[in-house]
């Protein structure tokens, strides 16, 4: 099914690893395997954003959105629920919710079911406007309620204390619903329309999870999700670790760290291979040419009969269903989800970088991209550091230029990001690996 | 009285911050807009053009301050604005050159040029928080009020009084007089017309020998102007961030898209639009209403629609509207 790599391929697979081997030895192994699990979970992103760019030309700039969903669903099944928030104003909540749903739907079936006219847009109006301060009656309430339950250690309704593991498909479920609600209003338009509601979404998104506390604590932030792999301190005491350790020979502190995220590393390696495995076979398959063939003409495929807009709809809900698994799968490895650290440039315009990088229109590449632009980004600051300790070794110690320079060294990766961007764009549009 | 007092307490609270606001945002899109009839792609890297300009007027407004050199009761930064232009104009027609021009030779699909925007968006905000950093600067200076509370109290004998910020009498002023420049320099003069011509048919004014890289020149050097003086309006009526600024992106192009991509007048109305609902959504009616309704009917809840954290929802909700019923905007704008 999938063919063989080029021999330049396999080198710049080869040189990446040796990127994440030499981190090894030169930094530490643990420092090395932290950004190698980042690297797969930004491979993913990568795989969801090369399917919409890469497969449809569509170009979606919410990804963080997406992605903060994904971090949503793994509090919503695996915290514990709040028995007493629950009793005190939960089902008021969810009645709240449901009331704001009826209105929506009403108002739309208004739409589309009432002749058009005055009488239309006034009916509309009396239930959107009437149905907002019923559900904000009802709603607000129920919030104030859950909110007030202890709210230095819960405050919110907690989840469902399921295993986390649920909460990677969940995601990806949340992430897609949020995705048909934005290709529907804005697929079919300009391009650059799709670019702006999703722009604007990943905002929201963003503002929602910073500000209903009732739902994961806002920015008082959720700890402590549960993990799908051991603790350190229980392999610490685990014989059968010990015994391991001893064989070994190495330090059993050191080792039980990196042991845990060598299990979070099979999980995910284990989801990158099945998600790889299905784009591949979506890009080969009759669907993928007509993807590619809808990319490029659109006027000739709509005359061939293809519904570009419901493909369109497709592609887009699909990738941002693995956006959102991404996720779910960064907050599991996370263990908290802290929707203060959600900044479009991380984690929107930096997928875009690797697959731009990596190589658009090919999944490959889209994954090659991921790991080399990730380790870059986390390299990055270091190496700007000791630039700039080299730019200003000459002047004077205390200096308010050195100090200034020393001090802005952070920045270093916002400008590498947009140079590499534009370079690889500039020079080598296809990409490190390009489509075949 | 109390139905002036509710007037005052609106004017003061929504009215003017509102008028304000929008002034700033109609600036904003009106570049957007002028690069999106000209050049064909929506320029993600506004946001921190905007604070590029401003960064510099800053720069500029600090050395005239530790000169001594003041405008009395007008804010120094007013005077360093037209260098701060000069500067942005400067960055962005070097972008152009370096990155925009050469896929324009290519003939990219508009895609492809909004892409390299963000890469010249990254570069940009890069720029500005290594130069400046990340904290809020301020940098206005001069008279505080046109008109504050206590004097308006103290002239009417109102219980409410009207405060009128000096920074926000002098952003309707000067958004005012760049919005009459800019429509006498497209309506009136030779190269305005012919950026017109090369809005309206790209082909045709080819033909009719516009130099279209006189065209681009001139509008980046307008986009400039318009960028600089919005960002530097906007900072000196509430603060200067870097990071506030890309999030004006939304706001900003919901006005431009809302009013009709393409299309300044749209893009004006656009701004209004978008200020006005943001504001009015989300502010607590609760006081104006006091006024209004009797003693014994005063309201209970702080009548707010939205909690202003959720101000962006606001325009974002405006422009899925929009994009729903009417997508090519209220002034028709270019095609969908």
């Amino acid at each position: 099914m999938m063919r063989p790599m080029e021999t330049r391929h396999v080198l710049l697979f080869g040189f990446v690893a040796a990127l994440f081997i030499g981190t090894g030895f030169v930094q530490s192994w643990n420092t090395a395997l932290t950004i190698f699990n980042m690297g797969l979970i930004s491979a993913i992103m990568a795989l969801g954003v090369n399917m919409q760019w890469g497969y449809a030309g569509l170009f979606n700039v919410g990804v963080m959105g997406f992605v903060a969903l994904g971090g949503l669903a793994a509090v919503l099944i695996s915290m514990p629920p709040v028995e007493t928030a629950w009793a005190a104003g939960g089902v008021r909540i969810l009645i709240g919710l449901l009331l704001g749903a009826v209105t929506i739907i009403g108002a739309i079936l208004i739409y589309t079911r009432m002749p058009p006219g005055r009488a239309r847009t006034l009916t509309m109006l009396v239930v959107l406007i009437g149905g907002f301060f019923v559900f904000r009656a009802v709603f607000d309430g129920g919030v104030e309620a859950v909110e007030s339950i202890d709210p230095a250690s819960t405050g919110y309704l907690g989840g469902l204390g399921l295993p986390v593991l649920v909460a990677w498909p969940v995601g990806g479920l949340l992430a897609a619903g949020a995705a048909w609600l934005i290709g529907k209003t804005a697929l079919g338009l300009r391009s650059d329309y799709l670019a702006i509601a999703t722009l604007g979404i990943a905002e929201i998104i963003i503002s929602i999870l910073k500000n209903e506390d009732w739902l994961a604590r806002g920015v008082k932030n959720v700890t402590g999700i549960p993990r799908p792999v051991p603790y350190e301190v229980d392999l610490q005491e685990a014989p059968w670790f010990l015994d391991l350790v001893t064989r070994l020979g190495a330090d059993y502190v050191t080792f039980s760290s990196i042991f845990v995220k060598l299990c979070y590393a099979a999980l995910f390696i284990t989801v990158l291979a099945i998600l790889i495995w299905l784009v591949e076979k979506a890009w080969n398959s009759p669907w993928g040419r007509m993807m590619r063939a809808i990319r490029d003409n659109e006027v000739s495929a709509a005359a061939m009969g293809k519904d570009v807009k419901a493909r369109h709809l497709q592609v887009f809900v699909l990738a941002s269903a693995i956006c959102g698994l991404a996720g779910a799968m960064m907050t599991t490895l996370d263990s908290q989800l802290v929707p203060g650290t959600y900044i479009p440039l991380r984690f929107t315009f930096l997928v875009w970088v690797m697959v731009i990088v990596g190589g658009s229109g090919n999944n490959w590449g889209a994954v090659l991209g991921g790991f080399l632009i990730w380790w870059l980004w986390i390299q990055v600051e270091p190496l700007g550091l000791m630039l700039m300790q080299g730019v200003t070794a000459g002047m004077a110690d205390g200096s308010w230029l050195r100090e200034h320079l020393l001090d802005s060294a952070a920045y270093m990766r916002l400008f590498t990001m947009g140079l590499v961007l534009l370079l690889v764009l500039r020079f080598s549009p296809r990409g490190l690996i390009p489509e075949r | 009285m109390d139905f002036l007092n509710a007037i005052v307490v609106l004017m003061n609270f929504v009215i003017i911050p509102a008028t304000a606001y929008g002034a700033q945002l109609a600036l904003g899109a009106l570049g957007v807009t002028l690069i999106y009839g000209i050049l064909r792609f929506s320029n993600f890297a506004h946001g921190d053009t905007m604070a590029f300009g401003a960064m510099v007027t800053i720069l500029f407004t600090w050395a005239f301050q530790a000169a001594g050199v003041s405008l009395g009761p007008l804010p120094t930064a007013l005077l360093a604005l037209p260098l701060g232009i000069v500067v942005t104009g400067a960055l962005l027609v070097g972008t152009d050159r370096l990155v925009y021009r050469f896929y324009r030779q290519q003939k990219a699909k508009p895609v492809i040029f909004v892409i390299a925007s963000l890469g010249v968006m990254f570069i940009m905000n890069g720029i500005v928080r290594f130069i400046i950093g990340v904290d809020d600067q301020r940098f206005a200076d001069g008279e505080r009020f046109i008109i504050s509370a206590r004097t308006f109290r103290d002239l009417t004998g109102l219980d409410e009084g009207l405060a009128f910020r000096t920074t926000q009498g002098l952003t309707i002023v000067v958004a005012l007089i760049a919005v009459v420049l800019l429509f006498w320099f497209l309506g009136r003069t030779r190269t305005g017309k012919s950026m017109r011509a090369f809005s309206d048919n790209e082909d045709l004014a080819l033909l009719s020998g516009i130099n279209p890289e006189r065209v681009v020149l001139i509008t980046w050097l307008i986009v400039a102007a318009l960028a600089t003086t919005a960002g530097v309006l906007y900072g000196l009526d509430k603060s200067f961030k870097p990071f506030t600024y890309f999030q004006l992106l939304l706001p900003i192009f919901a006005a431009a898209i809302v009013g009709g991509l393409g299309n300044p007048i749209g893009a004006i109305l656009g701004g209004f639009v978008i200020a006005f609902s943001e504001v009015g959504i989300t502010y607590a009616f609760r006081r104006v209403v006091g006024y209004l309704l009797p003693e014994d009917m005063q309201p209970e809840g702080l009548l707010q629609l939205l909690s202003t954290d959720y101000k962006f929802a606001v325009s974002f909700g405006i422009l899925l509207l929009v994009l729903l019923f009417k997508p090519t905007g209220i002034m028709k704008g270019k095609s969908v």
